[in-house]
């Protein structure tokens, strides 16, 4: 198909992704198109040489739908782009190309004030407990400052504001007049969802939340999460590599691989019939807790290709079992399969000429057995 | 405050505390000690630097004259405590510009980056590639002889290993995530600078400028042993050194005090840097 | 300071084949000196290692499973202490002389470690690295030597082997350096492997490739594993019998179905029972209240009695000793028969 085509197909595939979501409740967060790109830094010889610069893909042409009081859960593995999702829709980084919608906001084209704004309806908390917070401030001037920079409080308000931050996250008052260093992993992090929250915010991102706690901790930031997002009427987006956790947590889930969004479906649908071959494999390959289910042959083969390095068409095709000549030609978009399951796979495009095979084995792969995960 | 959350406890305050390192609270006293000289050295000798005694010329040590007398019979001993304002004025004003300066600069190109950084790492290559004190002698001598053009010189000069060195940190800590929250949190760029990555990034800085101080003293004292530093009659301890140096054999003191002293406010300024390595890293 | 009160014969019944064991652990401690007091690292830990077994040695940080991994081919250098027996081959590894350890280490017992980059030695390429085992440890030179390298690499899943054994660590993926660092243990061909978390730096479908090499491998080599893991997913897909872990004593011993199913330790089964769970979807978790122990100063009694639902002033009296308290399960926990039942009905909101 000509550049052209492509280009009116892949709008006329938007308008149609669209148009669903425009049905659903209350739509918070619109991403389209969305695309990152870092260019690594070439040295002098090799431009001389003329060759061309190298990037890393990290997201291409990402469309995402978010509604109001969901929690959506975000997973992939190295390279996926998952948290370079999360920064940009924060604006630490600047995305290449695509729009994001908040609420009415165009975010991309924020400045100033307006940015400030918008940092004040959208917060994120971040993954290592031990770097996020300043070494230097206490919990009281961390906390403090930001009600003062956004004037959240009238100054007299706010040592009160504070100790009611504290015990929102379920830190005792003096816990103000104490440094990072002084605090366990899962208290850091609730320092780190008090602040976020001082800026009472409507939407949290949270990027590997639990990641860096053990086990037994994760649960209780968890669960400290659970209640505010009820309490406070959050809408919450968690990045995560934890599928068990995910799909604890969510309503929906986006599943990404090398930059782009391969599979959104409700956590049900995810987890119970995931289409793309690669969440199938993906939970296949999460090791689940059932001693008596195990199997010898591993879930997928073969590497995680580099996000320098992107397989054209499809990104999965080097790796997945039912790839054909089309995945290696066109870069699948995302589709809806029905019930607003959508895939990015030419398996379901109706204008795909599947080999047979191919069609039974997918169809096959649909169901996932009950236990896994 | 629901039921369902129990409050966490925190660790009690007794954790906190922690000992100081016996180099800095020594360094800190023999500071003490150098600044008191500075500033009433009358306090510790009744002889003024400048009184000439033709009885008494190139006497050793004695009772009255601890440290001897040199060649115009001035008191060695009043001369080196006279002594203690000049060095130690030369130690602050051959540091504290290129400190702010560079410190700032190195802030500031790491964190705006690009084109600034490029440039103003262009210039710094440019300084370093001409051997310090090389540059600061040429410098001085196209300017002229005495201490304002030597200080005029060093910061000319000097800035460039404070804005290697707080570049390099503040080029750290952009990554670290709180500086990226604070960006999260709608705060100026000016404020993530100066009030979350700078406190963090100034250390090296700061223990660097110890040693810069000391290595100014004997810059000052270099320059004055050429005659491009202090001039005569002030009581330099580098001038004081080059007067002494043909009366090494016959008159040892006249050169040995003031070197000792140069040698006790490097030891000074070395031990201060040291601790203070120590009691700025935050504790993890 | 033990209290561990199994005798040789009960352990010897729990070992998985009715052989002796490869391995025996008997009242290993490691000591660490720290400016604020002696960190009693691990404490008074026994074991059986059964010959061709996965042993999964699971715990949070702090529990001391890294620590004792590395005190079994006493890696641990002075000022640090390890006392004990660890019984190889009827040698006590922990009192061996030096050059005697030398040949066991690398030789009849390898390790692999989480970080393959930090692991794996990055100025010499990847064939030279299996080399040296070769040499070391098998005798073999020149041409055989690296015949045999290209094999191990094969072995492994590492495509084009033979190509592959001159590139240096930094040229293989994630993935890939975990393989190689397996080759390279492997090249000695031993006889138990020691795998200290070999796969939480990796993505979940590498994590899965490679566990299932490790399968295969012992498998086809026949070697005994001892997996050393917080992931409690990765021990139910890999492992043949679990130790669990906490403030540095073992808590409980058993099959790996036996502990997934019915946990007799209060920490095992607060620990299955904060995990989520797929039926009750965005309902609050069960966590365990609190935070590891400080092992600097650790209570009276029993480790987990601060954190625990199911204390009594008799567990913060003595440490409870390890007992059977079923076929091949041992536990230290005095409460083992009053834990309920997994995936009950959640108790009133905590």
């Amino acid at each position: 198909m000509s550049a052209q085509a492509e280009t009116r197909k892949l709008e006329a595939q938007r308008q149609e992704v669209q148009g669903l979501e425009a049905q659903a409740p209350d739509t918070l967060l619109e991403v389209r198109g969305l695309t990152k790109t870092f260019p690594v830094r070439q040295g002098v010889i090799s431009r001389w040489r003329g060759q061309p610069g190298r990037a890393v893909q990290a997201l291409t042409d990402v469309n995402l739908t978010v509604r109001r009081g969901e929690t959506l859960g975000i997973v992939g593995e190295s390279g996926c782009g998952k948290s370079t999702l999360a920064r940009t829709l924060v604006r630490l980084y600047e995305a290449d190309s695509g729009t994001v919608k908040y609420d009415t906001l165009d975010v991309l084209a924020l400045k100033g004030e307006a940015l400030r704004g918008y940092n004040r309806r959208v917060q994120m908390i971040f993954q290592d407990p031990f770097s996020s917070l300043n070494p230097r401030m206490t919990v009281g001037q961390v906390l403090r400052e930001a009600l003062t920079v956004h004037k959240m409080r009238p100054a007299e308000q706010i040592p009160e504001r504070v100790t009611e931050l504290l015990s929102l996250v379920g830190l005792p008052p003096e816990a103000a007049g104490r440094l990072p260093h002084e605090f366990s992993g899962g208290q850091r992090q609730r320092i780190g969802i008090a602040r976020a929250l001082a800026l009472e915010p409507e939407c949290l991102i949270a990027d590997e939340l639990v990641s860096a706690l053990d086990v037994s901790v994760q649960a209780q930031v968890v669960n400290l999460l659970l209640e505010l997002q009820e309490r406070l009427h959050l809408t919450v987006l968690f990045v995560a590599h934890d599928l068990r956790l995910v799909r604890h947590l969510s309503h929906r889930v986006a599943v990404m691989y090398l930059g782009r969004m391969v599979e959104v479906a409700s956590t049900e649908a995810t987890f119970a019939t995931p289409r793309h071959p690669y969440t199938q494999g993906l939970l296949a390959a999460a090791p689940s807790l059932d001693p008596s289910h195990r199997t010898a042959a591993p879930a997928i083969q073969g590497e995680l290709p580099s996000p320098l390095n992107v397989p054209s068409g499809c990104a999965f095709r080097t790796r997945c079992p039912h790839a054909f000549d089309r995945c290696a030609a066109k870069r699948p978009l995302l589709r809806d399969t029905g019930e607003g399951h959508l895939v990015a796979c030419h398996l379901y495009d109706p204008a795909s000429i599947l080999p047979q095979a191919g069609a039974e084995r997918a169809a096959a792969d649909q169901t996932v057995p009950e236990s896994r995960a | 405050m629901t039921a369902t959350l129990p409050v966490q406890t925190v660790t009690a305050p007794a954790a906190r505390r922690r000992t100081i390192k016996p180099t800095l609270v020594i360094g800190l006293l023999l500071l003490l000690l150098l600044v008191l000289a500075a500033l009433f050295p009358r306090l510790f000798t009744p002889f003024s630097p400048t009184d000439f005694d033709y009885t008494a010329i190139l006497k050793g040590p004695t009772a009255k004259h601890p440290f001897g007398t040199d060649n115009f019979g001035r008191d060695v001993l009043s001369r080196v405590i006279h002594g203690t304002r000049i060095d130690l004025q030369i130690a602050v004003l051959t540091t504290a510009f290129p400190f702010v300066f560079g410190t700032l600069l190195g802030a500031v190109t790491a964190f705006r980056g690009r084109w600034a950084d490029a440039v103003v790492g262009r210039i710094a290559d440019l300084v370093v590639v001409f051997p310090f004190l090389v540059l600061v002698i040429a410098i001085v001598a196209v300017l002229g002889p005495g201490l304002t053009n030597m200080y005029i010189a060093v910061s000319a000069v000097g800035w460039v290993s404070y804005w290697r060195l707080t570049r390099g940190e503040v080029l750290a800590q952009k990554r670290a995530e709180y500086a990226q929250a604070a960006q999260v949190l709608g705060y100026s760029p000016a404020r993530v600078l100066l009030r979350h990555i700078l406190p963090n990034a100034v250390t090296p800085a700061i223990v660097y400028l110890m040693t810069d101080m000391s290595l100014g003293i004997l810059l000052g004292a270099s320059l004055g042993y050429l005659g491009l530093g202090a001039q005569p009659p002030a009581p330099e301890w580098g001038v004081m050194v080059a007067d002494g140096k043909n009366f090494m054999v016959t008159a040892w003191w006249i050169s040995t005090f003031p070197g000792l002293a140069l040698t006790l406010a490097g030891v000074t300024f070395s031990l201060i840097g040291d601790g203070l390595a120590d009691a700025l890293r935050p504790r993890a | 300071m033990t209290g561990q009160s199994m005798t040789t014969v009960e352990m010897q019944s729990q070992s998985a084949a009715s052989t002796s064991p490869l391995l025996s652990v008997r009242d290993l401690n490691v000591r660490i000196p720290t400016p604020s007091g002696e960190l009693h690292a691990v404490r008074g830990v026994n074991f059986d290692l059964g010959r061709g077994e996965v042993l999964g040695l699971v715990g949070e940080s702090g529990s001391g499973k890294s620590v004792t991994l590395r005190a079994l081919l006493r890696l641990h250098r002075s000022p640090i202490q390890t006392t004990g027996e660890v019984n190889y081959d009827n040698q006590n590894l922990l009192t061996l002389p030096e050059s005697r350890l030398r040949s066991v280490r690398g030789g009849q017992i390898s390790m692999i470690f989480q970080e393959p980059m930090t692991a794996l030695n990055p100025v010499l390429t990847v064939g030279e690295q299996i080399l040296e085992n070769l040499r070391e440890h098998r005798g073999l030179r020149g041409k055989a030597a690296s015949e045999r390298a290209a094999e191990l690499l094969d072995l492994t899943g590492i495509p084009s082997p033979r190509a592959r054994l001159s590139d240096y660590p930094h040229q293989f993926s994630g993935g890939m350096r975990q393989r190689a660092m397996i080759a390279i243990a492997l090249a000695s061909e031993p006889k138990l492997l020691l795998a200290d978390e070999p796969t939480t730096a990796l993505d979940v479908t590498i994590q899965d490739q490679i566990l299932r090499l490790l399968l295969r491998l012992r498998d086809e080599l026949h070697m005994s594993v001892v997996l050393v893991t917080h992931d409690l997913g990765v021990v139910a897909q890999t492992c043949d019998r679990v130790a669990v872990m906490y403030g540095g004593r073992l808590m409980e011993t058993a099959d790996v179905n036996e502990v997934f199913a019915h946990p007799k330790h209060a920490y095992t089964h607060g620990l299955l029972g904060s995990l989520p769970d797929a039926s009750a979807h965005r309902l609050p978790l069960r966590p365990i209240p609190g935070g590891p122990p400080d092992l600097r100063r650790l209570p009276q009694g029993c480790a987990f009695a601060p954190r625990c639902a199911y204390v009594t002033d008799a567990c913060r009296g003595a440490e409870p000793p390890l007992m059977t308290v079923a076929p091949a399960h041992a536990s230290a926990c005095i409460h083992y028969d009053r834990l309920p039942e997994l995936n009950a009905a959640p108790e009133a909101p905590l």
